[in-house]
């Protein structure tokens, strides 16, 4: 675990931004190479998504990691913004590409469709996270309010996911894997504040 | 059109001047060789077909993307799986059991089915519950050119019909996400009006296997699922049968399934639809009742409220 933490001190941050646009970059060609398939919006737009739960995930699995004694706080922030770069992506296209800006639907379904409400909860809730991503605006709001204000991390990954498992036909298994994993994460920090994770690990652990 | 991914697509195959060509010239020596009536089975037999009134004049989606698109759960959920898995369907033989409420029951093998069919090319629009749509040249025949033929007796009131259950060529089956075989159905005078056709192939070609070789249902004035795919079994049923989406999901699939754009499925709108072919900044274009069949089809459901007939 030492040498993994040491190994974890020396990567740059940018090397996390850096890898994490290049699923955007790969969208990006494919885009301008007609390599999209024959629905190129919907491609388009459930890649965005998915990585936006992707990083959600991701972000939602530093605390957990911490606990087993990997640090990798210092790259959340990235990766946190990187799950917000996608979703924005994701609402643009929807809007733009898919909905063709129709704005009277695009109202409707905001009120009407579950799915899609759902979805734009969880997109609303990580703005104001992006917005105070800064140290400045961490100093600025003090350390525990910052932190109670980005609990809503945890609403938008829960949104995210059960967005994808909402809109889906009958029951295919990668939304709910997803769902599951963040139902996992979310669950894992409730037993701890309770103090039921450290008993369960002592006592698989002994 | 561009190669995707660097996989060879449809436009890379023999330019069309060339195969009609030698069509014509094979469609000539079988015609010389074979006894009259004698159907190849599940085959095109011609490259030009009768056209029909009932065609559209619509630009038909391109055969790259109808064959690259579809939903046949069959193969599995992607809408690549089909192309990439239906492969393995071995489709001749084929025999479709035609059975309940007719003169002529029994298990007719598909060229006896095909014996005789008036095929022609009927260019329909073709619009998915999901809410996009094509325009496909389908071939086919009216269905109930055979429904006649087979003599439907006094009693039937529903067409029920049935997709092949191979699990070991059709991998989707290897998995209860759907409660197999596949059902879907009609009410008589659905099945029997003439725009519902049985369709054995797309494109002047013989029905390429993701689309539901070798034959298969469509009915263009309702949700594509309805249009099932690779039918092994016909039967004229006194009752309302049961269909696999309606089973899944009664308040999301309702039997009729027909297009509306004023009544939304519960989870999404039914309004608008986007063109598959369009590409990036197709948008969407307004989906019209019945799938733009209404003059046709309005007075199948006279007297019947659509919002509760769903």
């Amino acid at each position: 675990m030492e040498r993994l933490n040491a190994l974890a001190r020396r990567v740059p941050v940018p090397v996390i931004w850096g890898l994490g646009l290049l699923p955007l970059a790969w969208l990006v060609w494919l885009t301008f190479t007609d390599g999209l398939g024959p629905d190129p919006v919907k491609a388009l737009e459930h890649q965005l998504g998915l990585r936006s739960l992707q990083f959600l995930v991701a972000v939602l699995c530093v605390t957990p990691l911490r606990w087993l004694g990997l640090n990798l706080l210092r790259f959340r922030r990235a990766l946190g913004l990187l799950a917000f770069v996608y979703a924005v992506l994701h609402v643009l296209v929807w809007a733009g590409l898919d909905m063709g800006l129709r704005w009277d639907e695009i109202a409707r379904d905001l009120v009407k469709r579950w799915y899609i409400v759902i979805g734009m909860v969880g997109f609303v809730a990580m703005i104001p996270l992006a917005v105070t991503s800064t140290n400045a605006a961490i100093r600025r709001m003090g350390a525990a309010r910052w932190r109670s204000l980005h609990r809503l991390v945890y609403l938008a990954a829960a949104a995210g996911a059960v967005h994808w498992v909402v809109l889906v036909k009958a029951w295919p298994a990668e939304p709910l894997i997803y769902a599951g994993a963040v139902a996992g994460l979310l669950a894992m920090r409730w037993l701890r504040a309770r103090g039921i994770l450290p008993q369960l690990a002592r006592r698989v652990w002994g | 059109m561009t190669p995707r991914n660097g996989r060879l697509g449809w436009s890379d195959v023999t330019p069309k001047a060339h195969w009609l060509n030698r069509r014509q010239i094979i469609g000539a020596a079988a015609v010389a060789l074979s006894a009259p009536g004698l159907a190849l089975p599940g085959r095109a037999r011609a490259a030009t077909y009768p056209k029909s009134a009932y065609s559209t004049d619509a630009q038909p989606t391109s055969l790259e993307d109808i064959t690259n698109y579809n939903n046949f759960y069959e193969f599995g959920l992607g809408k690549e799986d089909p192309a990439r898995y239906a492969g393995a369907l071995t489709v001749d033989p084929w025999s479709v059991k035609i059975d309940g409420l007719v003169d002529k029951p029994g298990t007719w093998d598909l060229a006896e089915v095909l014996n005789g069919a008036p095929l022609e090319e009927r260019i329909y629009r073709f619009r998915c519950v999901e809410a996009w749509s094509m325009v496909i040249p389908w071939v086919g025949f009216e269905l109930s050119w055979l429904l006649n033929r087979v003599g439907v007796q006094p009693g039937a009131k529903y067409v029920a019909f049935e997709t092949l259950v191979r699990p070991e060529e059709m991998p989707g089956q290897q998995t209860a996400i759907l409660d197999w075989p596949y059902r879907e159905g009609l009410r008589l005078d659905e099945a029997m009006h003439p725009l519902t056709i049985l369709a054995t192939g797309l494109y002047g070609e013989e029905m390429p296997k993701q689309n539901g070789a070798p034959i298969r249902l469509v009915v263009p004035w309702k949700y594509g699922f309805k249009s099932i795919k690779s039918i092994v079994r016909i039967s004229l049923v006194a009752e309302e049968p049961e269909t696999t989406w309606n089973q899944q999901n009664s308040r999301e699939y309702g039997f009729y399934s027909n297009v509306n754009p004023e009544v939304d499925h519960p989870r999404w709108s039914q309004a608008s639809e986007r063109v598959i072919g369009a590409g990036l900044f197709g948008g969407r274009q307004d989906t019209l009742m019945f799938n733009g069949y209404a003059e046709e089809v309005a007075s199948l459901y006279a007297g019947q409220d659509l919002r509760k007939d769903y």
